[in-house]
């Protein structure tokens, strides 16, 4: 019989999901303000030099024009590249809006317009007059790749390659089997449904409640704190909820230091939105080329593996990920060279995009392992497994749990993978050619020092609480799941609170690493709590649990009995009433533990298939079937968990047949900067995907056994499609996305 | 976003007359184009006169035994109407292909006309564009150019109609009617839309203050074969890289008559009489639907990222007319290209 409040691993509604649908969750544009102004951004048209004059007389004539705000006028600031740092920040100079004249990107911020109105704003921005004086800019990687560099300075928690093992080149040389291409993966921007937001609320005695769309309440709290010399006191982020984010939300964007910058200055609220345009005028997914060199035995064990990547970063940050590493990881091999560069263009810096580094990483090995597959005429699954890697052999170190090659079996199983004809062009569905393609997948599992707070009442209320976000991933509804499991509650009767900057410390919501991180604080924080009402139980008068051990109760619907004789309990009410106690709270950290860091490596993986059917003579593409099955450790939710990994997919189709920023190297800008421009698949792209969870005993990263999901749906996904594309019609493309042009070409 | 004054229009009379005072006046109907332009300031209309009141909302029975289409009729009832779902299936067809259903649900047939070009750099004010402001350079032709026209650009603009409707109102040689200052006025479909030449900042043969009142459909027949075949970057929702519309009518395995139009490929929808007549009395062949497709694009010119849309063109124009031949139209709803 199933435990009552046994949650974790069962498939649960998200708890925020009436609020959601009713309109009553409210996002950073939408909270309101008494006498709130409206600022709208002017963006730069130019990608490099300086600004001339600005002329804003037509925009302040407009009654109801507050302000516009440049970098002529604009109020004094920090100024040191450290104060506008954030925890996310790579290593160089961050983008200082309104600073000076310079301009160095395209789209860059130039001025902002406040009025009374957001209608008379937006009306105003139109009649700002900038005058350019511009400089060659250079945004074409083709052009800067032979000035690449390795970055000298590590971006943190970023692994640069490891260094080279036994003689990758020579042997790749003797190799009897070799493949050697080069891969791209065209520019990617996030664009997350809610475009980027800030509202200022000027409180009476001058401090700032801002609800900003970041992943990271307290990351742009303490960036709006040191940039602007406020106390952390003086500044509060409520963002309780965030309309998709994908990497976008992790620094603090331009609209935020333009907001709080009115706020300051007109002593009243102020809300900034960016435009669908404007979200292409910050970080994205950078363009990168890869070149990959394979050498095989016959029999398909790798001899040697080359991997070298090159990405674009700005002028003035040095933008790293994780792009080759993942080969080895993936892959047994005793000669390895991984390389990983950067060129500088004048674009903004890029920023991390769901599964940054091992999207792109993974796109180009796994579709290299492919080519390896047809090379040596044996079958892709096979070739994986032949390769598998038993251990981390950059760090020489285990796994703390590995189950890719199931991973492997029970994709292939329920996709049918026995049935498939190897040689390309041999299957066919009318006039269509079909192909069925697999990749791999893997992310690590990370996590991050997190703090938790956990109240419990007499009335038999719980609140955790932390300053974690849920950008959209169920963050809500986990967390909850495990507060209501651990004090043996029904989830009606626990209410989380995050996305607030005031809750106890957290990183940003990303890399997947806040249901193992936020779940193992807010699991800490209850045990706590748990362990003091047990200690008030126990000291009841007469209590029938006076000779029992923690151990030897259970906690389910409110009550504390012994576990083989549940008549004998004790309520919360009753325990709390005897101790004496309104309230029992008790805040927690949970952090990674370094001994297993020091000694194993935790990851998730997957094994993604793909059908496509192709209409060759027309280049028309349908991805008819997926199925991936995921291996991520314990599953707290698995309708939520399911989700995540549709949503991962569906961003890998994207990648493979779709997305692409596309840049007029002439005016060095982005120029689709629109969603009828910028594809992202529709309903109509999207056909059957079967998620499998995979099941994997994982015991050391946390006591729940948590990977995090957020992006590992999205690895692999696309090299499964582009291999199946191979299948179908036996033409190799090895730029993504895989448009009608470069089929037919 | 410019500021502007509204007005709502009685009657056509009074719409034609207060538009044409005022040289910044625009009409709004359904709005989905003419309100994103506004936001992002590449049209600023001083004056808005919604027409949307004005008795054009109907779908009636024409004299010579056709239909016609009063300009407010959405897409919406338009595709789903049965007489057009009957008579002019290629046409509902078409305007199934574009969009969305809200979109559709909003946007009217006159409006559907008078929608702008997609092109990136006439949507941003932030570089130049010879439509948007004369004179400026077109950046599409040595910049990003995949959506772009390959028949019958200019060195000034390379622009494409985006339009499915007026491809298949092409091909069944609809006529559009007008009301302005100077009295009604009639123009063939093929006729409105023009070329970019000197003038790309010109769409149609519209005069300021003239409104189109209807698009009427000829009787011919053209229900049994035909087809409207679009391609584009993803299978809905996304403007045609290349659409063809055709629309024949067999005698026995003789082809009696043909029209064929393109979209996504020029400035208007794209038709060549030259193909067409090929095509008129031979039986349905892959020789003869490839050298049909040769001659239309014959004279067609490719820039960087669009230079595949003259193979791929060809193809479609191929598969099309293969479709129409058989009685075998594409569905809108099923993607496998039939």
């Amino acid at each position: 019989m199933q435990q009552p409040n046994a949650y974790i691993g069962t498939p649960q509604n998200r708890v925020d999901g009436r609020a959601k649908v009713t309109g009553g969750a409210k996002y950073a544009a939408e909270f309101e303000a008494p006498d709130l102004a409206f600022g709208i951004v002017v963006s730069s048209a130019i990608a490099k030099g300086r600004i001339k004059s600005i002329d804003t007389s037509a925009a302040l004539a407009v009654p109801g024009v507050l302000q516009v705000f440049t970098h002529e006028n604009r109020p004094r600031t920090a100024w040191l590249d450290r104060n506008f740092r954030d925890e996310t920040a790579p290593p160089g100079s961050p983008f200082r809006p309104l600073y000076d004249d310079k301009v160095i990107y395209s789209g860059q911020p130039v001025a902002l317009v406040v009025a009374e109105e957001f209608e008379l704003a937006a009306h105003a921005a139109s009649l700002v007059r900038v005058e350019y004086e511009t400089e060659p800019h250079m945004t074409d990687l083709d052009l800067k790749r032979s000035e690449a560099y390795v970055p000298p300075k590590k971006r943190s928690g970023v692994k640069p390659p490891p260094s080279p093992r036994g003689d990758a080149e020579g042997v790749f040389a003797q190799a009897p089997v070799k493949v050697h291409a080069e891969y791209r993966v065209a520019i990617e921007h996030h664009n997350p449904m809610e475009t980027h937001a800030s509202t200022v609320v000027y409180e009476d005695d001058g401090t700032l409640t801002i609800h900003d769309k970041t992943q990271g309440a307290q990351n742009s709290q303490s960036y709006v704190a040191s940039v602007f010399g406020l106390s952390s006191s003086q500044v509060r982020v409520v963002s309780p909820y965030i309309g998709g984010a994908f990497g976008s939300g992790l620094r603090p964007q331009y609209q935020l230091f333009l907001a709080v910058m009115a706020a300051l200055e007109l002593k009243r609220s102020v809300r900034v939105v960016l435009t669908r345009d404007q979200m292409f005028t910050f970080g994205f997914r950078p363009l990168t080329i890869q070149t990959i060199s394979l050498g095989a035995n016959p029999d398909g064990k790798l001899l040697s593996i080359m991997h070298d990547a090159t990405q674009t970063t700005s002028t003035f940050e040095d933008y790293q990920e994780v792009v080759v590493n993942w080969s080895n990881l993936l892959y047994h091999c005793d000669n390895v060279k991984l390389t990983y560069k950067l060129a500088q263009v004048d674009t903004y810096t890029p920023t991390d995009m769901r599964a940054p580094g091992a999207a792109l990483g993974v796109a180009a090995i796994e579709t290299a392992m492919d080519e390896l597959a047809y090379a040596t005429g044996i079958d892709p699954v096979e070739l994986r497994l032949r390769n598998y890697a038993e251990m981390d052999e950059a760090d020489k170190k285990s796994f703390t749990s590995k189950e890719l090659r199931a991973c492997y079996q029970l994709g292939a199983e329920r996709f049918g993978w026995e049935k498939r004809n190897p040689e390309p062009r041999s299957m066919r569905d009318g006039r269509e050619l079909v192909g069925w393609g697999m990749a791999s997948g893997v992310w690590e599992a990370i996590m991050q020092k997190t703090a938790a707070r956990a109240v419990l009442t007499q009335d038999g209320n719980l609140e955790v609480a932390s300053a974690t976000m849920d950008i959209g991933t169920g963050t809500y509804t986990i967390l909850t799941q495990i507060a209501a499991e651990t004090l043996g509650l029904p989830m009606t009767s626990v209410a989380t609170k995050i996305g607030d900057s005031s809750l106890p410390k957290s990183p940003v919501q990303g890399g997947s690493w806040t249901a193992a991180s936020a779940g193992s604080a807010v699991q800490n924080a209850c045990l706590s709590v748990r362990e003091q009402i047990f200690k008030y139980a126990r000291q009841m008068e007469s209590s029938p649990l006076a000779n029992a051990s923690i151990e030897q109760v259970t906690f389910a619907e409110g009550r504390i009995h012994l576990t083989n004789d549940p008549s004998a309990s004790v309520t919360f009410a009753e325990a709390m009433q005897a101790g004496g106690v309104e309230r029992i709270e008790a805040e927690e950290k949970a952090s990674p533990g370094m001994l297993t860091s020091m000694r194993y490596s935790g990851y998730s993986h997957s094994a993604v298939f793909a059908e496509v059917k192709v209409d060759e003579e027309l280049g028309v593409i349908r991805v008819t079937r997926i199925v991936t099955a995921v291996a991520a450790g314990t599953i707290l939710n698995p309708k939520t968990a399911r989700s995540q990994i549709l949503g991962g997919v569906v961003f890998g189709l994207g990648m493979a047949l779709e997305e692409e920023s596309m840049l007029d190297h002439n005016l060095g800008r982005f120029m689709n900067h629109n969603l009828a421009e910028y594809h992202v698949p529709v309903n109509a792209d999207v056909y059957d995907i079967d998620v499998i969870f995979v099941s994997e005993h994982e015991e050391m990263l946390n006591p729940l056994g948590i990977k995090g999901l957020g992006e590992i749906g999205v690895v692999g996904t696309a090299a499964a499609i582009g291999n199946a594309i191979f299948h179908a019609t036996g033409k190799r493309i090895r730029e993504y996305p895989i448009t009608i042009d470069k089929l037919l070409g | 976003m410019n500021r502007f004054s509204y007005l709502r229009a009685t009657s056509i009379d009074e719409a034609v007359r207060e538009a044409a005072a005022d040289p910044t006046a625009r009409f709004i109907a359904g709005g989905t184009n003419l309100i994103d332009l506004m936001k992002y300031n590449v049209e600023r209309p001083t004056r808005l006169i919604d027409i949307t009141r004005l008795p054009l909302d109907r779908i009636e029975e024409s004299d010579g035994g056709g239909l016609r289409i009063g300009a407010l009729v959405t897409n919406d009832e338009a595709a789903y109407d049965p007489r057009i779902h009957d008579r002019y299936p290629l046409l509902s067809s078409a305007i199934l292909a574009g969009a969305s259903p809200q979109l559709r649900n909003s946007a009217t047939t006159g409006g559907n006309l008078l929608q702008r070009t997609r092109c990136y750099y006439f949507y941003d004010p932030g570089t130049p564009c010879n439509k948007r402001e004369p004179g400026t350079g077109c950046p599409a032709t040595t910049g990003r150019n995949r959506i772009h026209a390959i028949l019958g650009t200019s060195e000034h603009c390379i622009a494409t109609h985006p339009s499915d409707m007026a491809v298949a109102l092409a091909a069944l040689e609809a006529v559009v009617h007008i009301a302005g200052p100077d009295g009604e006025r009639t123009i063939a479909l093929s006729d409105f839309h023009r070329l970019p030449g000197d003038h790309p900042e010109i769409d149609t043969i519209l005069q300021h203050g003239e409104i189109i009142t209807a698009v009427e459909l000829p009787s011919t027949d053209f229900s049994r074969n035909y087809t409207y075949l679009k391609l584009r970057d993803r299978l809905s929702y996304a403007f045609a890289l290349v659409s063809v519309a055709v629309a024949l009518r067999m005698e026995g395995e003789t082809i009696a008559e043909a029209r064929l139009a393109l979209g996504g490929v020029a400035h208007k929808p794209w038709r060549d009489p030259e193909a067409e007549a090929m095509l008129r009395g031979q039986s349905a062949a892959e020789g003869l639907f490839a050298s049909v497709a040769a001659c239309i694009l014959k004279d067609a010119k490719g820039y960087e990222d669009n230079a595949f849309k003259i193979d791929l063109a060809k193809r479609a124009i191929i598969r099309a007319l293969f479709q129409a031949a058989s009685g075998t139209p594409q569905s809108q709803t099923d993607k496998r290209i039939q």
